[in-house]
């Protein structure tokens, strides 16, 4: 059944100023439309650069349902192509990552292209003389991502040909990435210590919601903050956490800790959840660190750096930040009720192990598919999944300190339990999904 | 309990017998659980991530999470079920041993239930009171996948 296909005016009354329909969450034809759309029109996390240093190294990563490979090629540029032969659409590579050598060869008739997905052979050539192979698209090669942003390493792509620039779109929030990068004294990170990768039967939206939801962490943590807390009882406040409970206890901070870390919303969607203080504030100091993040910042720099530490930053509509544990979470959906959640870690140059330690740490705990803390979560997320298709009441409230004029300004710097961070995303929602994709 | 395969057989049905408190008892001061991000093939866990690497610290945080009224994921509980195949020894010495178990993990829950399956491989020491766990690591035959949540203890 088509409802929304040719309908933007039917797409754009589902979210409202203060709340949206549940058909965000639940329909297919929607799911169909958002990867034709949204993930086509925006800037979308691919990789990072460290994970093909050496040319010829690939990545492969479905985006919007396209196969893409991301490939370093012979004079150190990273370039994004389609995953799918020129001539009978065969995967080229089907490892999700690895080295091709100096070409790719296709393993179906053994066409090969250049690092660049440039023509460079193919078998019985003779029998291509006189057709209009080199004409059409076949002969042309792999068919090339054009829009690729390498950002401080980080890999957006935009698969539609028209659309904003990269800066344009994601505009101050990139601030966040500038930030995780400039906590390394050298300003570079590499990927480290593999990806955490969970499953969870629920809409993406809203696992991204509650990457900006602050009033959850209390009741749906609790049980996991209670026996974090029952076993730290009796620890004097300066007494050194093992890292597990420093990362763990403030969790269990209360409902005005969250208000006041404060959060900003930007143009697009994107947005930054702690602007004042975050939970990731309060992890013991390095001096050594700081020693070297002087060295090469200034003082005043390094401490503007590290003093930073948002709870979460998100790059509307696949990436969350954390600049502090250095780790970012990159979401990939699957279904209207399915979602690939990825946690990864990375180490920063220039600084001690234990900065990695951390970010994998707290990846381990919070994110890993055993985490001690995401049970709750994602059992929340499928129970809503699951109660949204009850009738009764169609629609999912957006309520809290809804403001008429909040539109009327691009970046708007409010209170951390504001669900205008959620509202902000799904107005992004509605303007791009209301835009025909031109690719 | 003399034979260490009797052990393993024991700590895997206190696990799906959900004496998770006695389970722990199982575990020296300084032991560890274990399940790498890498499966066999990973060295360590300290240069590449793991889906858990627990101390008794953490594994009694997971324990008595589990005891709350408030972990909702528990609402219907979890049940696993461990299928051993028979344990190999792969080192013995007078105080302490190494032992290989492949396994079928299967962990249900309301409706749902999730198949994992691997080797387990345990170190233990021999204590006054018996034998405990240094180290039970889990190598998982697709921990580099994207897995569903893993509630219990595998």
């Amino acid at each position: 059944m088509t409802t929304y296909r040719n309908r933007p005016d039917l797409v754009a009354a589902l979210v409202r100023d203060d709340r949206v329909h549940r058909d965000l969450y639940l329909s297919d034809e929607l799911f169909a439309l958002e990867q034709e759309r949204l993930f086509a029109n925006t800037w979308v996390f691919l990789g990072h650069a460290s994970q093909v240093p050496e040319a010829g190294d690939f990545v492969t990563q479905e985006i919007a349902g396209r196969p893409l490979l991301m490939v370093r090629q012979p004079d150190g540029a990273v370039h994004v192509m389609y995953n799918r032969c020129a001539h009978k659409g065969t995967q080229l590579v089907t490892d999700e990552s690895g080295n091709t050598g100096r070409f790719f060869r296709c393993p179906y008739h053994a066409w090969t292209y250049k690092l660049d997905g440039a023509p460079l052979g193919l078998p019985l050539k003779n029998g291509y003389e006189g057709t209009q192979l080199k004409a059409c698209e076949s002969g042309q090669g792999l068919p090339v991502v054009k829009h690729v942003k390498v950002y401080r390493d980080f890999v957006f792509v935009r698969l539609a040909d028209t659309g904003p620039s990269f800066e344009d779109y994601f505009g101050e929030v990139l601030g966040a990435l500038d930030n995780m990068v400039d906590r390394s004294p050298e300003g570079k990170l590499t990927v480290g210590g593999g990806v955490l990768r969970n499953i969870v039967h629920c809409n993406w939206k809203m696992y991204l919601e509650n990457i900006n939801d602050t009033v959850h962490p209390m009741s749906t943590h609790e049980s996991a903050t209670k026996a974090a807390e029952a076993l730290w009882e009796g620890h004097a406040p300066t007494d050194p956490k093992p890292m597990a409970m420093e990362q763990i206890l403030p969790f269990g901070s209360g409902y005005e800790f969250f208000d006041k870390m404060g959060g900003r919303v930007f143009a697009n969607g994107h947005s930054v959840l702690g602007v004042n203080f975050s939970i990731h504030s309060n992890y013991a100091q390095l001096p050594e660190y700081e020693a070297a993040m002087q060295a090469a910042h200034g003082v005043e720099r390094a401490t503007d750096i590290l003093q930073r530490s948002p709870q979460n930053s998100v790059l509307y509509p696949s990436l969350s930040v954390k600049g502090s544990p250095q780790a970012i979470r990159v979401i990939r959906p699957l279904a209207a009720n399915r979602t690939l959640i990825e946690a990864w870690s990375f180490r920063a140059a220039g600084a001690p192990a234990l900065l990695f330690e951390r970010a994998m740490s707290y990846n381990r705990l919070v994110f890993s598919p055993m985490s001690v803390v995401a049970h709750d979560d994602v059992h929340l997320f499928e129970s809503i999944q699951q109660g949204l298709r009850a009738g009764g009441n169609e629609w999912i409230s957006l309520h809290r300190n809804h403001d008429p004029a909040e539109t009327q300004q691009a970046t708007v710097t409010t209170n951390g339990t504001n669900e205008l961070l959620m509202r902000n995303q799904f107005r992004a929602w509605a303007k791009a999904m209301t835009v025909e994709a031109a690719a | 309990m003399n034979d260490p395969r009797d052990f393993i057989a024991h700590e895997a049905g206190l696990l799906d017998e959900r004496r998770f408190d006695d389970w722990l008892a199982l575990f020296a001061d300084g032991g560890h659980y274990w399940v790498p991000l890498l499966g066999a093939a990973q060295a360590d866990p300290f240069s590449h991530n793991s889906l858990a690497y627990e101390d008794r610290l953490l594994l009694q945080l997971r324990v008595e999470r589990l005891k709350n009224p408030r972990a909702h994921s528990q609402h219907p509980a979890s049940h696993s079920q461990h299928v051993l195949q028979p344990s190999r020894i792969e080192e013995e010495a007078a105080d302490e041993v190494r032992l290989r178990t492949p396994f079928l993990y299967v962990e249900a829950r309301g409706d749902d239930q999730i198949l994992l399956s691997g080797t387990a491989r345990h170190h233990l020491i021999r204590t006054p009171t018996g034998w405990s766990i240094r180290e039970k690591r889990i190598d998982l035959l697709n921990a580099t996948r994207a897995l569903p949540a893993i509630q219990l203890f595998i």
